[in-house]
């Protein structure tokens, strides 16, 4: 028999420990996190704040700082190479972004149904992904060689040719921009494959009863469905469009920001800025309007779409 | 009447025309996919006078190409840094993204969500935007030139902190509680019963996290000026512009570099593009 008062001595007991506990688990947590929150805080928070700060100053050949107020800002305004930047940057975004979404979900649509041949040719659509930047940038280069490289000479053979893929200023960027969709694709056919998975079966089967052809169901069914994975896509990839290595890398490898500048996206400015002159507040005042502007890009994007979550009739 | 019946199926012949046409076109894309892949080993093989012709089959295949780079530039000392590095990033980045996964998905402490949403955000932040800072920062603990340089800041990404909570969140409640039922502390529970568990999304990390590395390039290229630390990736970077007109040279330079990579990537395909896929949206 148990009387009321232990079962109350046992509760009083149970309650401390939990108590205890609590503040174990507590502890617990704080140092599982504490490896990764001060690695993230040292090398990305740190430096974010750091870019805010380093824009207010100036570095001469020594490595003294002194500071100099809104001057590289000011020097950012009357800077005619960095708004060539921001118009190469816009540009690039506003051609890779509706050709990564085209190509990634066309793809992805192609090899949609799960059976082997399928498996294989998403394994070879997603392939580039997996190479490096500057083998990509080498080999694409070493293919498009003034009329001798392979792709040069397909060119001439169809009649386009004639021009140079980098090193004319009008086509530099539009070789640029392939390039990075060769590489990206697959990882969006990726993306959208899961988006696809999770479209009910059963309203596919509804509409063909129906008698929806092909299109209709690709306008009514799958693309509404899709617009939470359309939502990421773009998102996603419009921060790589502005802010992604693979711009640099590919940029960096190919072009060095040229010809005439018709390249030189803000990230490859302002590296050349920094690493080559020297100019670590100037260009961390370039990298921080870059970064406010990427922010109030996405934060209108997700204003106009309500953040992905369109309405739809379920 | 029922005259606009609707016809949801066509023939067997038709059905396998039009999959017969769509996996023809599928394949020549793929294939288009991989040309430049394909060029890339074609002329690693040819002979520097074949480099510009227009075969995909080299006439008169050579290991020349791949003898001159591995031994006339430094390039195995490349390979072994990029080795070092990575496996090294990838090691401690695992060790480190599980505890806080397991952390932020299975333990209760007060500021855990703003502690997540704060590591979620870093995931708008990429490396060209914060370099000029990082390099500072890292300047002044005295890591230019150093493998601490190339390694330590590499190691912390959102992302795989991020995918392991999410799998950690999927595990069932109870299997933690036989272990605490035996009196396990946190760091028992952890390491015997958690990472265990995690075997298979870890493994498909390592991979993704050993080719992140292994394929970088701007942080090498941002911390490092001294040769011995170079990684490959510096390594073929800078061979172009030594041997400009050495395209034989350089395609086998850059096949040495994909293959591993490739070679992961058939291996390992199933893991590396699920969890790819599910990092989108879940």
């Amino acid at each position: 028999m148990t009387t009321i008062a232990e079962t109350a001595a046992r509760r009083r007991h149970a309650g401390r420990t939990r108590l205890s506990a609590k503040h174990r688990e507590w502890i617990a947590g704080y140092l599982f996190v504490l490896p990764d929150a001060l690695g993230l805080l040292v090398f990305l928070g740190v430096p974010m704040a750091l870019s805010l700060v380093l824009s207010v100053y100036e570095v001469n050949g020594f490595g003294g700082y002194s500071f100099v107020g809104a001057k590289n800002y000011l020097r950012m305004w009357n800077d005619p190479l960095f708004w060539k930047g921001a118009k190469v940057t816009a540009l690039y975004a506003v051609m890779l972004v509706p050709l990564l979404y085209v190509c990634g979900l066309g793809l992805a649509l192609l090899v949609q149904r799960t059976d082997r041949f399928n498996a294989v040719m998403r394994s070879m659509f997603f392939a580039p992904h997996m190479v490096s930047l500057v083998v990509v940038a080498l080999v694409w280069q070493f293919m498009v060689v003034d009329k001798i490289g392979v792709i040069s000479k397909l060119t001439a053979a169809l009649g386009i040719g004639g021009f140079s893929f980098l090193g004319d200023p009008n086509f530099a960027l539009i070789t640029i921009v392939l390039v990075s969709v060769w590489f990206l694709m697959g990882f969006y056919m990726l993306i959208f494959l899961g988006g696809l998975q999770d479209i009910p079966r059963q309203y596919y089967e509804a509409a063909m009863i129906d008698g929806a052809g092909a299109i209709a169901r690709f306008w009514f069914i799958t693309l509404p469905l899709l617009k939470p994975t359309s939502f990421f896509v773009i998102m996603v990839s419009m921060v790589a469009a502005v802010a992604g290595a693979q711009a640099f890398d590919i940029i960096y490898v190919m072009t060095k920001g040229g010809p005439a500048n018709a390249t030189s996206v803000l990230i490859v400015y302002i590296y050349q800025q920094a690493f080559g002159f020297g100019a670590f507040g100037y260009a961390a005042a370039m990298a921080s309007i870059l970064v406010v502007a990427l922010m109030i890009v996405t934060a209108l994007f997700f204003a106009l779409t309500r953040g992905g979550r369109f309405h739809h009739e379920q | 009447m029922s005259s606009k019946r609707p016809q949801p199926y066509f023939s067997r012949s038709q059905v396998t025309l039009v999959r017969g046409l769509w996996m023809v076109v599928t394949a020549i894309l793929a294939f288009m996919t991989l040309f430049p892949l394909l060029w890339m080993v074609s002329i690693a093989f040819k002979p520097a006078a074949e480099s510009f012709s227009s075969n995909l089959i080299p006439q008169s295949p050579t290991l020349d190409n791949f003898i001159y780079v591995l031994t006339g530039v430094p390039f195995i000392r490349y390979m072994v840094n990029s080795f070092f590095v990575s496996a090294t990033v990838t090691i401690v980045a695992l060790f480190f993204h599980t505890m806080a996964g397991y952390a932020l998905a299975r333990l209760r402490f007060p500021g855990r969500e703003v502690m997540f949403l704060s590591i979620f955000s870093t995931f708008l932040v990429s490396l060209p935007v914060i370099i000029v800072p990082l390099f500072v920062i890292v300047k002044a603990m005295g890591m230019l030139n150093s493998y601490a340089g190339l390694i330590i800041p590499a190691i912390f990404n959102a992302f795989g902190i991020f995918l392991l909570r999410q799998y950690y969140l999927s595990l069932p409640k109870e299997i933690e509680e036989a272990a605490r039922i035996d009196g396990a502390g946190y760091w028992r529970i952890y390491w015997s019963v958690i990472l265990p568990l995690s075997r298979p999304i870890m493994s498909a990390l390592a991979i993704l996290f050993f080719l992140a590395n292994w394929n970088s390039f701007l942080w090498p290229l941002t911390i490092t000026s001294d040769p011995n630390l170079w990684v490959v990736q510096l390594g073929i970077a800078n061979f172009k512009s030594q041997y400009s007109a050495s395209w034989n040279y350089m395609m086998a330079a850059s096949t040495i570099v994909a293959i591993p990579t490739l070679i992961l990537f058939v291996i390992f395909q199933r893991q590396i593009m699920d969890s790819l896929k599910t990092s989108g949206l879940k």
